[in-house]
């Protein structure tokens, strides 16, 4: 073991390894040589997942910016659940892609690393750090078949808004550091708590600044306009890893800036993040409705599924019990929706082919006759995230409007059941698709690999357990907030 | 031994067990047909075990299990039953088989999937009549649309897509507004007592303002209004049931609607005495717009199917009448003609689809004169149509007998307008019959129908001798549920008195509905 004060950055050491490592492996591979690349991905993965399960409870610290305290340490776990995922699901895709094995492995692994960062950061420019060396990452990751016009035009896009949300996101730490001359969360929130007055316009104004930062990143309406065009641009692989470990590390650090630093201006910002909220919600599952491409309608799920964790947020604000429980409802949340987002975007991907993304809504018809596992695994993703029982996003959901109502908040507890029934219509949409429709083109599908089908099934099992025997897993998501608001 | 759990549990097992079965090309098709039917048969066995081992003179629950399962919420598997909930639990393993049965001449393609779904329905629908904790409560309610879903979605007739997805979204969204309420019982229960809970038993111990009562009654009796379903929230049905293949319309009829009565009677009034007083006259009122309209638009109908489906909304308008009177008599026969209605509703169903399985229509104009050409069937018809009349000593009779009992000493003038709901049952039940069954043979095709099969026997004559059973000897039926009827029914008009009492302010709202 090395000093203590490198405890808490293992796991992303772990996981930078990984990334040179393959790095490295690509470097010695001949021009078609087949090599598990993957491979080194899922054991540097696996190596930060057991150093976070080590640090567990030991509320370790490195450099007095990286925490490795137990929020953190449930954030690290979820995203090494994706990103082994992924790696499981991006084997067979790659190859038959042919995309750049090397650069596609270490780019992810490289996102990964900024991602843990950004969940366990305590300082607001650590936080910006990571949020970069994510963002990087992701953006050649969406563009990485270089022959796709679309690929290039989304990652154009992503790229341009996101430097756009960037320069916001440090506009609203330098308004911090103005006021408390540190970028360190725990000065910025002791500055706050004694002498920021609500109508101190430079606190409003940093306040406001890092709201939309981060409202870009975790695709909150009105914010989210470059979310659907990126996610249909890119590989469906790909996407299910924007949807879904960059919104868990960017909710992980919104959270923390907003529930520890800027905790003391909370009756400013909850009005604000209820609107929002709200607007997510209902933006998210209304012109989810009407969409035909399966990955554009899940990218508008995920903004629903943004407003469902910022109605978490809203909740989380109010006084202690029900803080306690918002706050673990959405780590909580975050796993089960991660999960279920990976696998349902895991199918989309394993159903491609190098010609045709085969992402059209009538591509799935007929698929419960064609693929019966496949389709049966991806009806359990969906009345996941429709939040049917006996399905985690079920016991997702009822733990955040849990926390809602307890907070008080009817109304927007209410915004929240009644879109996810209207999202429940394009969800079954899809099902309608795959089991109540003939397929009327003579264009097969390919047979699903069996790696991914292993990661599809490992996943609904989670899907269940985590529906049908959440107490363990919400204890710990409730032990992890203890530890640090 | 759990025996709750174990009947719950068992069509789980048989859907797993068949998950196992491999059936790709349909060749072990009769193989899992076997398998679900027994699967079936033995949680039918084991209702019946426990309507053999339960105590009729107990208003408690009874074969309580309790388990912690989300203990943070104070959420547990909290199962049991009553008097009511025993009949439901019976009816519901009562005919399952019997769908069952029907699906194995009408449902060809997929079976091992159909079976699948089947047993999983049932499975949830167990659930919901045995919950005695809300979550728990609402975790079966919810699940039980996905299987739904499916059967009518994928063997339903032409228009079954459009059914199935207005069958679920016009349940889930009473559904959600219920489990709001849900969630903020539990936290009431916990800002009064420093622990959340989601029992119903611990729940119902809370004493609730008018206000939330208010509320909370609403969003309640919207869910179930939703599912039983009560004029004006009655579209989703006739839809549902015409397009759902045979066994689903069975099951949809016989079961799933009385999951709406079951509720108000479980939930909605014993938890909000004061709401429920004050809503019980609009109760009562659109069940006897129910009870008119449904059988004034089923007298209409071309389509057999769609005609027992609207009175359906006829006869459960009854029962939510009988519910709105808040008096033993009133409940009593409330909860007697679920189960009459099941039966009899689900034994027309039946039959129509052994029409339609061998017309491949359901157009009444299409029948004629099949009395000759099928006399076993005419018979049985016959007689399942004069029960859902309601002829005494048959199962329709007892039930409306004493809800209207129970009516007319809560406002006569209900009755009054109900009644004329029997004469145009009469009327449209017993014009079916003439039209299809009498006459001479019009259609050359009827010519050469057969008669009932044997398969077709075995699922109706369980219903026949269920309907006679059930006029013949009510009280094999009324007893056991009497003392819960009783219990519950005292604990509204207890509620209301203390509150008269001891709150002169509410006392309007109580004094209003009686």
């Amino acid at each position: 073991m090395l000093t203590s004060s490198f405890d808490a950055v293992v796991p992303m050491i772990c996981v930078a390894l990984a990334a040179l490592a393959v790095m490295a492996a690509e470097a010695f591979r001949g021009k078609n040589e087949k090599m598990p690349i993957g491979g080194l991905g899922i054991v540097g993965l696996v190596g930060a997942g057991i150093a976070a399960v080590l640090l567990w409870n030991r509320r370790s610290e490195s450099f007095g910016v990286i925490a490795g305290d137990n929020f953190g340490l449930f954030i690290t776990l979820v995203l090494v659940i994706v990103g082994i995922l992924r790696m499981l699901f991006s084997g067979p895709v790659v190859e038959r892609d042919g995309l750049p094995a090397g650069e596609y492995y270490a780019l992810t692994l490289f996102a990964i690393v900024g991602m843990i960062m950004m969940a366990t950061a305590t300082d607001l420019l650590v936080i910006f750090v990571a949020l970069e060396v994510l963002s990087l990452a992701v953006y050649t990751l969406t563009g990485i078949r270089r022959d796709s016009m679309a690929g290039t035009e989304a990652a154009f896009k992503y790229f341009l808004l996101g430097a756009f949300s960037s320069a916001f996101f440090l506009y609203g730490i330098a308004f911090a550091y103005g006021l408390s001359a540190s970028t360190r969360l725990d000065v910025v929130g002791r500055y706050f708590a004694e002498s920021a007055t609500p109508d101190n316009p430079l606190a409003l104004l940093a306040v406001g600044l890092l709201l939309v930062g981060f409202a870009f990143k975790i695709s909150a309406v009105p914010f989210h306009q470059w979310t659907p065009d990126a996610y249909e641009g890119a590989p469906a692989v790909v996407t299910g890893f924007m949807s879904t470990g960059v919104k868990a590390a960017a909710f992980a650090a919104f959270a923390r800036v907003f529930l520890s630093a800027l905790y003391p201006m909370n009756t400013e910002w909850t009005p604000i993040v209820w609107l929002v909220a709200a607007a997510t919600m209902i933006v998210g599952t209304v012109v989810g409705v009407v969409q035909t491409n399966l990955k554009r309608m899940l990218a508008y799920s995920s903004i629903a599924h943004a407003g469902y964790l910022l109605l978490g947020l809203v909740a989380a604000g109010a006084n202690q019990d029900v803080g306690q429980i918002a706050k673990s409802a959405i780590l909580f949340y975050l796993l089960t929706y991660a999960i279920t987002n990976v696998a349902a975007f895991g199918v989309i991907a394993m159903l491609g082919s190098k010609a045709r993304a085969n992402d059209e809504l009538r591509d799935y018809a007929g698929l419960g006759k064609t693929h019966p596992a496949l389709a049966a695994l991806m009806t359990v993703c969906l009345l996941s995230l429709a939040g049917i029982p006996p399905t985690a996003g079920f016991i997702g959901k009822w733990y955040i409007f849990t926390a809602a109502v307890g907070a008080g908040y009817y109304g927007l507890a209410i915004i929240g059941v009644l879109t996810s029934v209207v999202s429940v219509f394009f969800y079954t949409r899809i099902i309608v698709m795959m089991y109540m429709t003939e397929r009327s083109e003579t264009g097969a599908l390919a047979p699903a690999p069996v790696v991914g089908m292993v990661a599809l099934a490992i996943s609904v099992v989670a899907i269940f357990y985590l529906g049908i025997l959440p107490a363990q897993v919400m204890n710990l998501a409730a032990a992890s907030i203890g530890t640090i608001f | 031994m759990p025996l709750l759990s174990l009947i719950v549990a068992l069509p789980v097992a048989g859907a797993l067990l068949l998950l196992l079965v491999g059936n790709a090309d349909g060749r072990r098709d009769g193989f899992v047909r076997w398998i679900a039917m027994a699967a079936s048969l033995a949680v039918f066995a084991l209702t019946v075990l426990l309507w053999a081992r339960f105590d009729p003179s107990s208003a408690d629950y009874q074969f309580v299990e309790r388990h912690a399962w989300i203990p943070a919420f104070g959420i547990d598997y909290h199962v049991g039953v009553d008097g009511i909930s025993l009949m439901l639990v019976l009816l519901t393993g009562f005919l399952t088989p019997i769908a069952l049965l029907s699906s194995w001449g009408s449902v060809a393609k997929q079976v091992k999937a159909f079976s699948i779904f089947m047993l999983v329905l049932e499975a949830a629908m167990l659930g919901v009549f045995v919950s005695v904790d809300l979550f728990l409560f609402y975790v079966f309610w919810d699940a039980m649309l996905i299987p739904m879903y499916f059967l009518i979605g994928i063997w339903g007739y032409d228009r079954r897509i459009y059914a199935a997805i207005k069958f679920m979204l016009y349940t889930m969204a009473g559904s959600v507004l219920m489990l709001v309420a849900i969630l903020g019982l539990a936290w009431i229960h916990s800002e009064a007592t420093g622990s959340y809970s989601f029992d119903l038993e611990k729940i119902q111990m809370l004493t609730l303002a008018p206000r939330t009562q208010f509320w909370f009654f609403l969003a309640f009796a919207l869910a179930f209004a939703i599912k039983v379903p009560l004029f004006p929230f009655h579209t989703w049905l006739p839809d549902a049931h015409v397009q759902a293949p045979t066994a689903g319309s069975v099951i949809l009829a016989g079961v799933l609607l009385k999951m709406g009565t079951y509720g108000l009677v479980r939930f909605a009034f014993p938890l909000f005495p004061e709401a429920a007083t004050y809503f019980a006259p609009l109760l009562a009122l659109l069940a006897v717009v129910g009870i008119v309209y449904g059988a004034l638009v089923a007298m209409v109908q071309p389509d057999m199917k769609k005609l027992v489906a609207y009175s359906s909304v006829s006869h459960l308008g009854f029962v939510v009448l009988g519910i709105a009177a808040m008096n033993v008599n009133g409940w009593s026969g409330a909860v007697y003609q679920m189960l009459a209605h099941g039966v009899s509703t689900g034994g027309l169903f039946l039959m129509v689809g052994m029409l339609s399985d061998r017309r491949h229509t359901r157009l009444i104009s299409e029948f004629g004169g099949l009395k000759g050409v099928m006399p076993r069937l005419t018979a049985v018809f016959l007689l399942i149509t004069l029960s859902s009349i309601g002829l005494p000593g048959l199962n329709g009779f007892i039930g409306e007998f004493l809800i209207m009992l129970g009516a007319f000493r809560y406002d006569p003038r209900f009755v009054v307008v109900a009644g004329t709901g029997v004469i145009l049952s009469a009327v449209y039940m017993l014009w079916l019959f003439q039209r299809v069954f009498y006459g001479p043979v019009t259609n050359p095709k009827n010519e050469k129908l057969p008669d009932l099969l044997p398969r077709e026997w075995c699922a109706l004559v369980p219903i026949v001798a269920m309907a006679i059973l059930m006029g013949v000897l009510p009280n094999l039926f009324i007893r056991p549920t009497a003392p819960a009827v009783t219990k519950l029914v005292d604990r509204i008009h207890a509620v209301q008195g203390m509150h008269v009492e001891a709150k002169p302010a509410v006392a309007p709202i109580a004094r209003q509905g009686n």
